[in-house]
């Protein structure tokens, strides 16, 4: 493994995720606050307003 | 409308309104300033991710570090490969071609059909070849011969009765084994073991008399035959039925975009079938041609409009067209 | 065409004139938009073509110093974590670009190709992602390439594509897969802009098709704005 040194990363993944289980579905941490973020992103995107502007 | 079939369809096409050009309002933008600005702020946010978080790394197991932690796994994996009861001695094509192996989709035979391309004698590959190449030592040179003049009956009661004393011995220590005819098979184990724990079984297992190679079927298949590799997987949450294929090592996200094909493994019937990957692969290829074909599909196709996200992402066309809208209206 | 004598005898002028005509330069690269593209779900497919060229980039430099280099190196191991999350933002964006165009039925119009290569990008780009997994060199390659397996041969794709051997997955990672991708994402940007962007669905009880929608007799000749 690579001695970090002077680049480690100030957040250290290397730890075991936590899992949420929900009936048959398991899913980590990391991978639901990803999927979170992609619901959260495209709402955001629909809903906010574009600017208007530069029309003919 | 006039004219033959083919024309009809043509015609209805281009009278498509969704297919005209637009000739409506217009606005400036620039292409090209788009992209090197989605260059910038996707640069700054992959190097803001690589900088905080890396990536992970976590040491391969190599037969060695499989010998040393764990060598009572190691070496019922080992007879297991000599008596040709391990998973891939009866894993069939594309390895070998043991009776009756391989998974079908339905009727159709796909495993067997792939044919035998990368071809593994288990007993030879992993065993016998690499102790052969072990010098000078008379002791196992005679085990070989004793090993490879028996009849194959014999063997295989040899292996099968040292393989049960090995999962019946105190924390599977091979060393610990009761006494039993077990032929020449606890030398040969040992002597293995042992070759295992130097690292050069690593080599052998790869190498097979090539100098340049790229090729870890032997080694991998090896691997995967014990539990230590697997054991060390499943304490990650890698395994597959802990929806494995979307995880990652560590804390790192992983991929998401599995979620589907991974599903099937955790549900009946895909979860107790000997034929689950062959069906899920059928399962995803159907799905996934669905998929792409989304647009020919009636019902399908016709499903955003009903659902009516639309309106969000176009409300300042709609209110130009359509004017202020009165407060009943949705 | 090429000019009023007749047939074109050259192949190259005949493939100049067709190609022009599909996509002339001011559609091929217009600076003018339709009104109606006025949302931020439209940035979603640059922000995915940028972490597609990102991901390019820190793979070409890992292949400077080839697959292992990271495991030793400081610098590789973080050029290793910029190919990983350009990756991982390449299907965020990707994800919520395919979304986007579902909700607005971005295939009407003769546009169903353009949504069938975008597919086809998707699982390519699966696939890509997944050889580039294999050839990380690490635990990790071993557990995914050892499970994987199974999938493959069970369907008689393994005697053919052996994730165990690590040389075929790497040329298959950094040559072959996304020779392929960038194959598929170049037809469906070219069709994106020779078809133009979708329009709205015709807004609630119009009866007639939008302001901006032309029949063919009126349609004007040229490159109007995509």
């Amino acid at each position: 493994m690579v001695s970090h040194r002077l680049l480690a990363a100030p957040i250290d993944l290397h730890r075991p995720a936590h899992y949420v289980h929900w009936g048959i579905v398991q899913i980590s941490v990391p991978n639901l606050i990803v999927v979170g973020l992609l619901v959260l992103v495209l709402v955001l995107a629909v809903l906010l307003p574009f600017p208007r502007g530069g029309g003919r | 409308m006039t004219g033959t079939p083919t024309r009809r369809r043509w015609a209805s096409r281009r009278a498509d309104p969704a297919a005209q050009e637009w000739a409506g309002d217009t606005r400036e933008f620039d292409l090209v300033k788009e992209l090197l600005v989605a260059l910038v702020v996707v640069g700054v946010l992959c190097v803001a991710l690589a900088g905080l978080f890396s990536s992970p790394d976590d040491r391969p197991i190599t037969v060695a570090r499989w010998a040393k932690a764990a060598p009572g796994d190691f070496v019922a994996t080992a007879v297991t490969e000599l008596d040709g009861t391990s998973r891939t001695a009866s894993y069939g094509p594309p390895y070998n071609s043991f009776p009756g192996a391989g998974q079908e989709l339905g009727p159709l035979p796909l495993q067997r059909w792939g044919g035998v391309r990368a071809r593994v004698d288990t007993a030879q590959d992993f065993v016998l070849r690499p102790l052969r190449e072990v010098p000078a030592d008379p002791v196992l040179t005679g085990a070989l011969s004793e090993w490879s003049s028996a009849p194959a009956a014999v063997q295989m009661e040899w292996a099968t009765a040292y393989g049960d004393a090995v999962a019946k011995a105190p924390g599977g220590d091979p060393g610990a084994v009761a006494p039993g005819d077990y032929g020449p098979v606890p030398l040969l184990m040992t002597r293995l073991l042992g070759l295992g724990q130097t690292g050069a079984l690593d080599g052998l297992l790869v190498s097979q008399d090539r100098f340049y190679a790229t090729d870890y079927t032997k080694p991998l298949l090896f691997l995967a035959d014990g539990t230590y590799l697997e054991d060390t997987a499943r304490a990650q949450n890698l395994g597959g039925d802990q929806w494995g294929m979307m995880n990652e090592t560590g804390s790192w996200p992983g991929q998401a975009w599995l979620w589907l094909y991974t599903f099937w493994y955790q549900v009946k019937p895909f979860s107790t079938s000997d034929n689950a990957d062959a069906l899920v692969w059928g399962l995803m290829a159907v799905l996934s041609l669905v998929f792409v074909c989304l647009p020919f599909i009636p019902g399908l196709r016709s499903l955003p409009r009903h659902l009516g996200v639309h309106r969000l992402i176009w409300r300042q066309h709609y209110r130009q067209v359509e004017g202020p809208k009165r407060p009943a209206e949705s | 065409m090429t000019g009023p004598a007749g047939p074109a005898r050259s192949w190259t002028a005949y493939l100049r004139s067709r190609a022009v005509a599909a996509l002339p330069p001011e559609k091929l690269l217009p600076d003018r938009q339709p009104a109606y593209v006025a949302s931020w779900v439209y940035v979603f497919g640059v922000l995915t073509i940028a972490a597609f060229l990102l991901a390019l980039a820190s793979g070409t430099v890992i292949a400077l110093e080839g697959p292992q280099w990271y495991h030793g190196s400081s610098i590789g191991l973080f050029f290793n974590s910029l190919h990983l999350w350009s990756v991982e933002l390449f299907f965020f964006f990707m994800v919520i670009h395919l979304w986007a165009t579902f909700f607005m039925a971005a295939w009407r119009g003769r546009r169903g190709l353009t949504w069938v290569l975008g597919a086809l990008s998707f699982l390519a780009s699966v696939g890509t992602a997944f050889t580039g997994y294999l050839v990380q060199s690490n635990f990790d390659s071993q557990w995914i390439a050892t499970q994987a397996k199974d999938g493959l041969n069970s369907v008689g794709i393994g005697a053919w594509f052996n994730v165990l051997d690590m040389g075929q997955m790497l040329l298959f990672h950094v040559l072959l897969l996304p020779v392929a991708l960038a194959a598929l994402i170049a037809g469906h940007l070219i069709l994106v802009r020779r078809r133009g962007v979708v329009p709205p669905f015709p807004a609630a009880g119009a009866s007639v098709p939008d302001p901006g929608v032309v029949a063919p007799a009126e349609r004007r000749s040229g490159g109007a704005s995509s």
